[in-house]
């Protein structure tokens, strides 16, 4: 009875700000005469339109998100492989770490008009200027990661005979997972914003490109329904990512909380 | 541990660490020597065309006519203007809310999930809206900027809230600490160095908004001096401005770590690290 009783306060939790916050959205702007702010109503009625009931969603969105899943997954594999290499050799870490500090520091969007030099203005740009962003806190955090693998295990390893792609996989990898998987959630991050930058600055489609050309062609209600299709992407995005970590990092959160409790 | 050493051993212990820094050193100093003589010599032997990347002796040419024009330094003021009013705005906003949430338990329980619905929004999705609305205003880059670096403040400090040694708390209240006076000496040395870390997140967030949003916009500032370098086929110049914005970008990283250590020097994390 009072387990029923603390669930329904978690939902009426989870709920009842967004509604508020959707209801007062609703009413306030219900006659709304402002150019920029058009009624809620009308723009939930523009989405079947604009979005649904066109081909923008195999047009436009679709290719957004493969961009953006190419572009992250090439980077998840070249971060990870640099950063268990520099992780693993002090020499390397010493020698490249000057370089990477720099590199990092360049605010990724500046990559945009550079990229599109070299390789103009198509698929391959946008996807390198995704893997350009999205490489450094992934492979930082995996250098990070790989570093501060724990010695005693790295001894136990070394008894036991485990080498190879197995002492990697079973060690290397698996210690600077919890590190590893923070860099992929920061680059994700940083990749959805390259995969609008980039097509914002130069694109013929994606939701980028369409949502700059609603707002250049003062579409203000389809460019308001762009506008909440690309914060509910990103927010399923985080979501999914927050998924994957469960997942792959049950055993970390396990291993902390025991820990925790045993240090009590 | 250390103290069953002998000197002598202790002696050369300290030796072989100082080496191992000067090592160190001597390797990032060559590390970042190899890459400057790369990026010289790539273009040189056409294995990229330097019609792309043209060899770093020219990029240097470029940047230092950079520092000789006026429309340089106020490009730059106008960039660091952006960033600096935006993150001060959000951390003030971040720390407030942050406090008021994390200190009130319902507030938190009803607002967990409004936060966490916001905080993934892209904040480039803001674009065409600060476009239409401020037009290439300085309040067009103040809105991106500050709705990015915002929540990475928020969030920090919720964390640093909630981490509040019950103990210190009800010791607090014992020695009939106002609920303001609990605030001030239990609960904001707590947070300060998660608050910190929040501002050095939003730091480099808030810099990358205030660039994208020239860049794109076309607000005042390094980014749009790229767009316009880029558009125009200056090449040289183009790279010596992203250059430039590297170079702000690790200033902003180190601002953000002197400040730490400055606020925090008391912190037990920071005086284990002086005294080891």
């Amino acid at each position: 009875m009072r387990f029923a009783r603390r669930g329904t306060r978690a939902i009426l939790a989870a709920l009842a700000l967004p509604l508020i916050l959707l209801i007062l959205w609703w009413v306030l702007t219900a006659d709304s005469e402002s150019y920029y702010l058009p009624p809620l109503s009308e723009i939930l009625a523009a989405v079947d339109d604009v979005w649904l009931r066109s081909d923008r969603l195999s047009v436009d969105v679709l290719p957004s998100l493969l961009r953006l899943f190419a572009g992250f997954l090439l980077a998840v594999v070249m971060g990870v492989a640099l950063g268990v290499a520099i992780g693993s050799s002090r020499r390397l870490r010493a020698f490249c770490e000057p370089v990477l500090e720099f590199l990092r520091a360049i605010p990724p969007p500046v990559l945009v008009p550079v990229l599109m030099l070299v390789a103009g203005i198509g698929d391959t740009m946008k996807v390198l200027v995704i893997v350009s962003g999205c490489v450094w806190p992934i492979l930082l955090n995996t250098v990070e990661g790989v570093r501060a693998v724990d010695e005693v295990l790295v001894e136990t390893a070394r008894c036991y005979g485990l080498r190879g792609p197995a002492r990697l996989w079973h060690l290397v990898i698996r210690s600077a997972s919890p590190q590893i998987v923070a860099g992929l959630r920061q680059g994700l991050s940083i990749g959805i914003i390259l995969m609008v930058i980039s097509e914002m600055f130069a694109a013929s489609n994606g939701l980028g490109f369409s949502i700059i050309q609603f707002q250049r062609t003062f579409a203000v209600t389809e460019m308001w329904t762009g506008i909440l299709l690309l914060g509910l992407l990103g927010f399923l995005l985080a979501t999914l990512m927050r998924l994957f970590e469960r997942r792959a990092l049950n055993w970390y959160f396990g291993l902390r909380q025991a820990q925790r409790g045993g240090s009590r | 541990m250390t103290s069953t050493l002998t000197a002598p051993a202790r002696a050369s212990r300290a030796g072989a660490a100082s080496r191992a820094a000067r090592s160190t050193t001597l390797l990032g100093v060559l590390g970042f020597a190899t890459f400057l003589a790369l990026l010289e010599v790539i273009p040189r032997t056409g294995l990229i065309s330097p019609d792309y990347l043209p060899p770093l002796s020219r990029i240097g040419v470029a940047l230092a006519e950079l520092t000789g024009e006026a429309g340089f330094w106020t490009a730059i003021t106008d960039t660091v203007q952006g960033w600096f009013l935006g993150l001060v705005i959000a951390v003030a906003a971040g720390i407030a809310a942050g406090f008021v949430i994390g200190t009130i338990p319902v507030l938190r329980e009803f607002t967990a999930s409004t936060i966490e619905f916001l905080r993934p929004i892209p904040s480039v999705a803001l674009i065409p809206l600060a476009v239409l609305v401020f037009g290439t205003e300085l309040r067009s880059v103040l809105l991106l900027v500050v709705y990015a670096a915002f929540w990475q403040v928020l969030v920090q400090v919720l964390y640093g809230v909630q981490d509040v040694d019950p103990v210190a708390q009800e010791t607090a209240r014992t020695f009939g600490l106002n609920r303001w006076a609990r605030i001030r000496h239990v609960t904001w040395p707590t947070a300060l160095p998660y608050v910190l870390t929040g501002v050095r997140l939003a730091a480099a967030v808030a810099l990358i908004l205030a660039i994208t949003a020239e860049l794109i916009i076309g607000a005042p500032g390094l980014g749009n001096e790229i767009g316009v370098a880029q558009s125009g086929g200056a090449v040289a110049r183009m790279y010596a401005l992203v250059i430039v914005t590297g170079l702000l970008g690790v200033a902003v990283n180190l601002l953000a770590r002197r400040l730490e250590r400055w606020l925090l020097s008391w912190h037990p994390s920071l005086r284990r690290e002086v005294a080891a």
